[in-house]
């Protein structure tokens, strides 16, 4: 090759490259303001929804069930008649939990399928990476399922609406909880290595910043836990609040368990779901000495927070009903609380797709949001409207049994992400029976 | 999913129009004597003139898509010039298609005056000296060593985002929002059609400079290294510094392709850069075919559309949706198995086997 070919090379690519694009890359000009008034989606017998989940790949065995939930709820919705006579079409992609294929995928969803809305999309990079864009689009990005704080932010992104309680309204009120029942008693704090960490300790510091004795992370690609274990014995931890997912709050249990280590659990929404623990548990211990100890003797006494409705609740009427619509409508496997997710999702969107009226465009579906006077199936008083995008606003706080069953320990309470003050709610929900959710 | 197909078909014409150009003398010859870099650059403008034409007449999804095919394409291409070309196997491929993806956030986040060119350029410097650094510390090493110290670069890099929790964003990453098309242009190019547009001609003239690279004497140099180490020292290569140059050109444009996907998707994570993206990448470039540069467009393409086209067939199929999630992985582990065990060159090989076969009644 002659030489000085690839200097010729590269400054022709340096000047067409030039040519192409002169403004920094990074000066985005706002965007005009997005028409809400269409009905995209919409036709006079259906509804289109999409969602992203992870259907395949790591993510998959934990958070499936949530997209299986959610049409359970749904098609129990249409063979009740629909909304306002709509069938609603419910449109799940795969993206395996990597946020490049979500952004395939939401796109796939809003230009080919043209969905109405978007629902649920699971997880916080994944939808992260999306949220410009369909607010760009003027999709109403209904639920993310993820307790972010990003969700809640109505001058960057007013289209969307966060659902699950934000991980610092959720560690406040753990932290309170505990320094008033486990007062002046050592506390370790175990979380995973990204936002809900870093918000759950924000939340956590406001009650138990003198408590506190040791702060273990963990990163979701590596599953051993011993290091972390085995410093919050040597700092005699007694309460061990863990802001991690199940496999996470499982690996923990076990390896607790196997230097005889046995400290109070406080576990997270996010991985308290017990029958996925179960499960979890049931499959860590299989082929080690552990094979015979039921999974259940590692869960009692676990304290867990929680907002919606939960499985294991013989009385409660949402979690009754729950478990009948995913007998009939589901496919056919235990119902979980990660199950219970989707469908407190699902019939959420219902009734404010019922509320928005017979005349459905995406500004009547906003209206609806900023007006819905929120009454179940979640137990917490629920903010969507007025510039607070929050969702459910606080927690409740149960112990578990073995046995499967739980005792609620502590009624709901609610608070801000901010530092103000934790109060009791006297919310009242409405049956199902009751709460006008379709035709 | 017409586009794709007619895009196939667009680009196998070019080939054959060569071959059946042939009896006309006079200008195949003329075509023939262009100096290589020239011949090149044309042929990287009359793709750049195709894919604007496709981009014209398709949707946002479609550019959306193109451009993942032009950016993995950039990167399979650098790694069929290490693999195919100087017979090194990487298996760290997707680390490098991380740092530029990275690096363009960086530069977007924190210095967002640079235009788009001068952060493509800085994108190639500092992936080319991360490729120096590795390519010098495993020159001495080939075979599995080699892939065996490259894969620890896969799966050791994406853990430095969550050491650097503040800087690279942890496991959520870093996400970015990236200028679209220039005012004069609002109007024919939407901001999609646009940066799909950007990433082909960076795509283009990288594959240009590739091709240059391969069919000169650089390009011999390592061919002879594939073939023989020892007898190409005989001769008279340096053995190391061609293959630390292989290494770096592949880095370079692994970089390059990783950048631009920043740039069009607006998001970096680690998840999108483990392991399993280099596997795809190598996967993918021994199925489209490893001997050659078009094996690249043919792994570029099957990586983006084969999931796509799996799905559709799950579902007009109505299998149960456990089946439907799980097939496009099936799909191809059986497509690749299948190509390697008819055509061994790969989808390419099939395709110049074909070509071969077709080609004697035209010049009867």
């Amino acid at each position: 090759m002659r030489r000085g070919t690839p200097g010729v090379l590269a400054a022709a690519l340096a000047l067409t490259v030039m040519a192409t694009a002169c403004t920094g890359a990074g000066e985005v000009a706002d965007g005009g303001e997005v028409d809400l008034d269409v009905s995209t989606g919409v036709t006079d017998d259906s509804i289109v929804l999409g969602s992203h989940q992870p259907l395949t790949g790591p993510a998959a065995p934990g958070y499936l069930a949530v997209s299986q939930g959610a049409r359970a709820v749904f098609d129990y919705v249409n063979a009740q008649g629909g909304i306002h006579g709509r069938q609603i079409d419910y449109r799940v992609e795969d993206d395996a939990y990597d946020p490049a294929q979500t952004i395939d995928v939401t796109r796939q969803l809003v230009l080919e399928d043209e969905i109405f809305a978007m629902v649920g999309g699971l997880g916080t990079p994944t939808h992260g990476g999306v949220i410009d864009y369909l607010n760009d689009e003027g999709v109403p990005d209904i639920f993310p399922s993820s307790g972010a704080l990003a969700w809640n932010n109505t001058e960057e992104h007013p289209l969307t609406y966060g659902w699950q309680t934000d991980y610092t309204k959720e560690a406040k009120i753990q932290g309170q909880y505990i320094s008033e029942n486990f007062s002046g008693q050592n506390v370790g704090y175990l979380y995973q290595n990204d936002d809900i960490g870093e918000d759950s300790q924000a939340g956590l510091d406001q009650y138990l910043a003198d408590e506190v004795v040791a702060r273990e992370h963990y990163e979701s690609e590596v599953s051993d836990l011993s290091a972390q274990v085995a410093e919050f014995e040597r700092t005699e931890a007694e309460v061990v609040v863990c802001s991690c997912i199940p496999a996470f709050v499982a690996l923990a249990m076990l390896e607790a368990a196997s230097i005889g280590y046995e400290p109070q659990w406080v576990i997270s929404s996010i991985g308290g779901d017990t029958a996925t623990l179960q499960g979890l548990l049931a499959e860590f211990t299989q082929d080690t000495d552990a094979e015979d100890v039921p999974a259940d003797a590692f869960l009692d006494g676990a304290l867990v927070t929680s907002y919606m409705p939960r499985v294991e609740d013989q009385e409660d009427e949402w979690a009754q009903f729950f478990l009948e619509v995913y007998g009939e409508y589901g496919e056919g496997e235990t119902v979980t609380n990660t199950h219970v997710f989707g469908m407190t999702q699902a019939v959420m969107v219902a009734q404010v797709l019922r509320s928005a009226g017979q005349d459905l465009t995406r500004q009547s579906l906003v209206d609806a949001m900023e007006a819905q006077e929120w009454q179940g199936p979640g137990l917490l008083p629920f903010s969507s409207s007025g510039g607070d995008h929050g969702g459910h606003q606080g927690v409740y706080v149960v112990q578990y049994r073995a046995g499967g069953t739980i005792e609620m320990v502590q009624g709901p309470r609610v608070t801000d992400r901010e530092g103000g003050g934790i109060e009791e709610t006297d919310f009242e929900r409405l049956p199902p029976e009751e709460l006008d959710f379709h035709d | 999913m017409s586009s794709p197909t007619g895009k196939s078909a667009e680009r196998a014409t070019g080939p054959g129009a060569h071959a059946a150009g042939s009896p006309d003398t006079p200008r195949g010859r003329s075509r023939r004597t262009l100096p290589s870099p020239l011949r090149h650059l044309l042929f990287a403008a009359l793709g750049l003139a195709a894919v604007t034409g496709l981009l014209l007449v398709t949707g946002d999804l479609t550019a959306l898509r193109l451009a993942a095919v032009g950016y993995t394409m950039l990167a399979v291409a650098g790694l069929q010039l290490l693999v195919g070309g100087s017979g090194q196997v990487s298996l760290g491929h997707g680390a490098f298609m991380m740092i530029g993806a990275y690096t363009m956030t960086l530069l977007v986040l924190h210095q967002p005056m640079l235009p788009i060119a001068a952060n493509l350029l800085i994108i190639v410097a500092v992936s080319a000296v991360a490729g120096i650094a590795v390519g010098a510390a495993t020159a001495r090493l080939h075979g599995p060593y080699l892939a065996g110290a490259t894969l620890i670069l896969a799966v050791g890099l994406p853990g430095l985002t969550h050491r650097y929790h503040e800087f690279l964003g942890g496991s959520n990453g870093l996400n970015i929002r990236t200028a679209g098309a220039p005012p004069f242009l609002q109007g024919v190019f939407t901001d999609s059609e646009w940066k799909a547009l950007v990433v082909w001609t960076t795509v283009v003239i990288g594959l240009a400079v590739l091709a240059t690279i391969s069919s000169g004497r650089l390009g011999r140099r390592m061919r002879s290294l594939r073939d023989d180490e020892t007898a190409a020292a005989m001769a008279g290569v340096p053995v190391g510094k061609t293959k630390v140059v292989a290494f770096v050109i592949a880095s370079a444009a692994g970089g390059l392709g990783g950048g631009l996907q920043a740039y069009v998707l607006g998001t970096a994570t680690p998840s999108s850069f483990t392991l399993v993206l280099s596997l795809t990448l190598l996967a993918a470039l021994v199925f489209g075919g490893i001997g050659s540069l078009w094996g690249a467009l043919w792994a570029a393409v099957t990586v983006v559309y084969l999931q796509i086209w799996a799905t559709d067939l799950a579902r007009s199929l109505e299998l149960g949706r456990n089946v439907e999630n799980n097939l496009p992985v099936v799909f191809f582990g059986i497509v690749l198995i299948l190509v390697l065990r008819f055509w061994p060159l790969g989808l390419h090989g099939a395709l110049t086997r074909l070509g071969a076969r077709l080609r004697p009644p035209t010049t009867r």
